[in-house]
């Protein structure tokens, strides 16, 4: 019983569950690369044991 | 992302931007490319539940989610220990031990709100104060507690020492939560891979979904994990950066 995209029942439920899944996601990836560019450019590379 | 700039106080350094390496972006593609395939399969590709119908798509975010999340509070703990134990106490277990709470965190509220949508679902209601969600919550709040506390002033080190004392205790309650349907009385299901008998009981199609969800999400926590912990590093160097600025300018002015 392979219902495919279009006729999902309750799509509001289970699309919404994705698309909060993705956009805290995306944030917190957000914030987590900001900082990252933001400290970096205040930081000599010789400081940054990953480099 | 990888390009270099001068900075003005020191011509001869430079100060890449981000914290990414070559092998976090590969990393970072990978994540993308099994996201995309997450979405493929847990929405198009699976076949609807016999009982749940197409409730049952929300399994292959929700259940990775809180899979993910117990590893980063195992992973908190085990950071913590090596802290706490390790003969160097090196902050560097700290940093990874703060990033992985910070990750589990987001994770497992994503898990309580994708399992308030599947519960409105199949159980008409969001919310019941049942064992399992009632402990899940708990050991949401506590990991919220460990943030706080980690947020709290004085010393890297001092910081290190308080939030690993909690780190190892709040990790206790994951048995707790993870067993809760089966010492208590529980809407929740049961485990959704194995049953009583310890064998799959799961479609190939719905298992390989949830395997993808899993490997994606697996795959986003470490990178997360990687680029956080590096942020934390920075942070705490221009902490002690600062430290030792305001230390030299107390000292000249005590010497003039």
């Amino acid at each position: 019983m392979n219902t495919g995209i279009l006729a999902l029942q309750d799509a509001g439920f289970i699309l919404g569950s994705y698309a909060i899944t993705f956009a805290v996601i995306g944030a917190f990836t957000w914030r987590v690369l900001r900082d990252g560019r933001r400290l970096a450019e205040r930081i000599d590379d010789d400081d940054k044991y990953w480099t | 992302m990888t390009t270099p700039t001068i900075p003005a106080d020191n011509p001869t350094s430079t100060r890449r931007l981000g914290t990414g390496t070559a092998a976090t972006r590969v990393l970072g593609i990978a994540t993308l490319v099994t996201m995309g395939w997450l979405v493929a399969f847990g929405l198009g590709f699976s076949p609807a539940d016999r009982d749940q119908e197409d409730a049952v798509r929300i399994l292959y975010v929700h259940v990775p989610t809180v899979w993910l999340a117990y590893l980063a509070f195992v992973v908190t703990a085990a950071c913590s220990a090596i802290y706490l134990f390790g003969k160097k106490h090196s902050l560097g277990f700290d940093r990874f031990a703060g990033a992985s709470a910070e990750i589990g965190v987001a994770f497992m509220a994503l898990t309580l709100v994708t399992g308030m949508l599947w519960g409105r679902l199949t159980w008409g209601v969001y919310w019941q104060w049942d064992a399992r969600l009632t402990t899940t919550a708990l050991l949401f709040v506590s990991y919220i507690g460990y943030l706080a506390v980690r947020g709290l002033g004085g010393s890297h080190e001092q910081r290190a020492k308080r939030s690993a004392v909690i780190g190892l205790l709040a990790v206790i309650e994951i048995p707790l939560v993870h067993f809760s349907v089966r010492m208590w009385r529980s809407l929740h299901q049961e485990a959704s891979v194995l049953d009583s008998d310890g064998d799959v009981d799961m479609d190939g199609l719905m298992l390989f979904s949830l395997f993808v969800g899993v490997i994606a999400f697996t795959l986003l926590y470490v990178w997360l994990l990687l680029h956080r912990s590096r942020v934390i590093a920075m942070e705490d160097l221009l902490d002690d950066q600062g430290l030792d600025r305001a230390l030299d300018a107390r000292r000249a002015e005590a010497g003039s």
